[in-house]
């Protein structure tokens, strides 16, 4: 879990009258993008926190419901998961997989330097 | 040649009647005459009629599994090694897969030959086909609608016999949906029934893959061959693998189909609901009793799913970095950069806004009022099924609200977007299988599905019920306009 920080509306202080309130503000949407890596253009941070906040609304519905006791449900399958035998199953194919990279030498896959 | 059942081919060409050479041929013929239709992603003649005179060989030797040499297209979302896998994305434009998903494996062993690759959603991310990165998909049944999404190059080529088959992927009704808009059998296996390795992800605990076909008879079939336990899938589940082919034949005189109140309600078009009670007074003839159920938290699925869909996605979605495979950005300034910019140009719109709305879902102060919050629902929609499934055997709805909608009607309102799915994405929450075959057309000649939905790994009995409607109606072989003769 990350942390975004200041800048976001608390969900359980806001009050009845919030539906032109935005669940997102401008600072949260930025946060979120480096998060997860995206570049967007501040031009359309604004387009992002309306369209997010939309669908953050939208999902609001789901505090209609009690849920206090309610195990939470992650997978169809839950506690089911089988266990393998550890044992080696694949064969190296560092080359065949090397093939697809973007940039790679000497059986290394290359990016910006890191370290000066 | 190309409106005959999937059995009848396969059987025609193990008894030598026409050649996989010649049948490969007269589909990828088909598929250029039909281009406008934007139906694939990928066409590799060479590549197809290579598998073709190898399924040839094999049938002069007298080896014959169960669908050797019979073209099948697959959605651009199952890996498949030496022809490219996009996803419907940008940022795999230029990825070649070096292993098969199993789905393709299973195909392969068998015989099949692989068509080509069919257009998609971005990563499986939409229900109109038209956040594919290589364009709009059109409805086969009228050119100025989507074919449903997400697999609707797959149900799209179905339809309009381009090809006999195809795969599909179903997250939140990604087969269903669109095999009801384009009038054909779109079927989403229990979870764990078919193997997850190689098909990209999106929502792992949400995704299986099925067949799209024109009969139930076909998707068993399909099923017969790549439905079982994988090792390589830890998802996978290890218990004796049904033969689909010989399970649909069994009577469903006194089946009880239950009549869930909340898909009959607000929102459903009155002639899809026509449509649909007629189908079921067809069942009723055939038997079957009617019994009227109640799903109390159906409105709460598509909310729950645009939480945990998302939450997965954006952790699923992470590996695209520009560095082990697929598209890289040309001009950045570091590391971090690289990775910013790579994404932002290789993600369409509607890919990027489901990574935030999933990052903003997992991250610290606001996991537990959303992703933790949805999961409880998700046990709260399981649940009411399964108590559901106490009163009957299998349950009956509209696969869609609607019938197909113009190219563009959407685009703009995501919200309206996601509530196509609402009676298809309970079905991915509580991993249970469903099919949609269509069950007639509404005033405008628009194909409408019915939805058909069974217990955890009941797929047989869903697939039995199908088969039973189609024997004694014939709205599954209704083709569009122009594809006729």
């Amino acid at each position: 879990m990350f942390n975004l920080n200041a800048g976001c509306v608390n969900l359980k202080n806001r009050g009845s009258n919030c539906c032109i309130q935005m669940a997102l503000d401008h600072q949260t949407v930025i946060n979120i993008a480096r998060l997860a890596r995206l570049h967007i253009d501040e031009s359309d941070v604004d387009r992002y926190v309306s369209e997010l906040s939309r669908i953050l609304d939208f999902v609001e519905q789901m505090n209609g419901v009690d849920t206090e006791d309610v195990m939470p449900l992650a997978h169809p399958q839950e506690g089911r998961l089988r266990l393998r035998d550890d044992i080696v199953t694949e064969t190296n194919q560092r080359e065949s997989f090397q093939t697809v990279a973007p940039e790679q030498e000497a059986g290394l896959y290359l990016v910006p330097k890191v370290i000066e | 040649m190309h409106n005959k059942p999937l059995t009848q081919l396969a059987d025609d060409l193990v008894t030598k009647r026409v050649s996989s050479v010649e049948v490969t041929q007269y589909f990828l013929s088909r598929i250029e005459q039909h281009g406008n239709l934007n139906a694939f992603i990928t066409v590799d003649p060479d590549f197809s009629l290579a598998q073709a005179r190898e399924a040839d060989r094999r049938i002069q030797q007298g080896d014959r599994p169960a669908l050797i040499g019979v073209p099948v297209a697959h959605k651009d979302i199952f890996c498949t090694k030496g022809m490219l896998t996009t996803c419907g994305s940008r940022i795999l434009s230029n990825f070649v897969s070096p292993y098969d998903a199993t789905v393709v494996d299973r195909l392969n062993q068998n015989g099949a030959v692989i068509l080509g690759k069919t257009n998609m959603d971005e990563f499986a991310m939409g229900s109109s086909n038209e956040t594919s990165y290589y364009g709009p998909v059109k409805n086969p049944w009228d050119n100025a609608t989507v074919p449903g999404g997400s697999s609707g190059g797959s149900a799209a080529s179905v339809a309009a016999r381009i090809a006999p088959a195809a795969t599909g992927t179903d997250t939140g009704g990604s087969i269903r949906q669109p095999a009801a808009f384009c009038g054909v059998t779109g079927f989403k296996p229990s979870y764990g029934q078919v193997s997850r390795y190689g098909m990209v992800a999106f929502a792992s605990s949400l995704d299986q893959g099925g067949p799209i076909t024109r009969s139930a008879e076909d998707a068993a079939l399909l099923l017969n061959v790549i439905a079982g336990f994988d090792a390589r899938d830890s998802t996978s589940v290890q218990r004796q693998t049904p033969d689909f082919v010989a399970d649909l034949n069994g009577d469903i005189q006194g089946l009880r189909i239950g009549l869930p109140a909340q898909f009959f309600g607000e929102g459903l078009d009155s002639k899809v609901e026509r449509v649909v009670r007629e189908a079921l007074q067809e069942y009723e003839k055939l038997g079957a009793t009617l019994i009227d159920i109640d799903l109390p938290n159906s409105d709460l699925c598509v909310p729950c799913y645009y939480v945990l869909a998302p939450s997965e996605a954006s952790s699923n979605l992470a590996r695209y970095d520009g560095v082990r495979y697929g598209y890289r950005a040309s001009d950045y300034s570091d590391l971090i950069d690289m990775y910013m910019k790579t994404r932002a140009e290789g993600f369409g719109d509607e890919v990027k806004r489901r990574i935030m709305i999933g990052t903003y879902a997992l991250s610290a102060g606001y996991y537990d009022a959303y992703y933790l919050k949805a999961q409880q629902l998700r046990r709260l929609i399981a649940e009411d099924f399964e108590r559901a499934f106490e009163q009957c055997d299998v349950i009956m709805g509209p696969t869609t609200p609607t019938t197909a909608f113009a190219i563009g009607a959407k685009t703009d309102d995501p919200i309206a977007m996601y509530l196509n799915d609402i009676y298809t994405i309970s079905v991915n929450l509580a991993g249970l299988p469903g099919i949609s075959i269509p069950a007639g057309l509404d005033g405008n000649g628009k194909p409408i599905g019915l939805q058909i939905i069974g217990q955890y790994f009941g797929d047989t009995h869903v697939l039995n019920a199908a088969h039973r409607f189609q024997m004694t109606t014939d709205w599954h072989q209704r083709a569009p306009s122009g594809v006729q003769q």
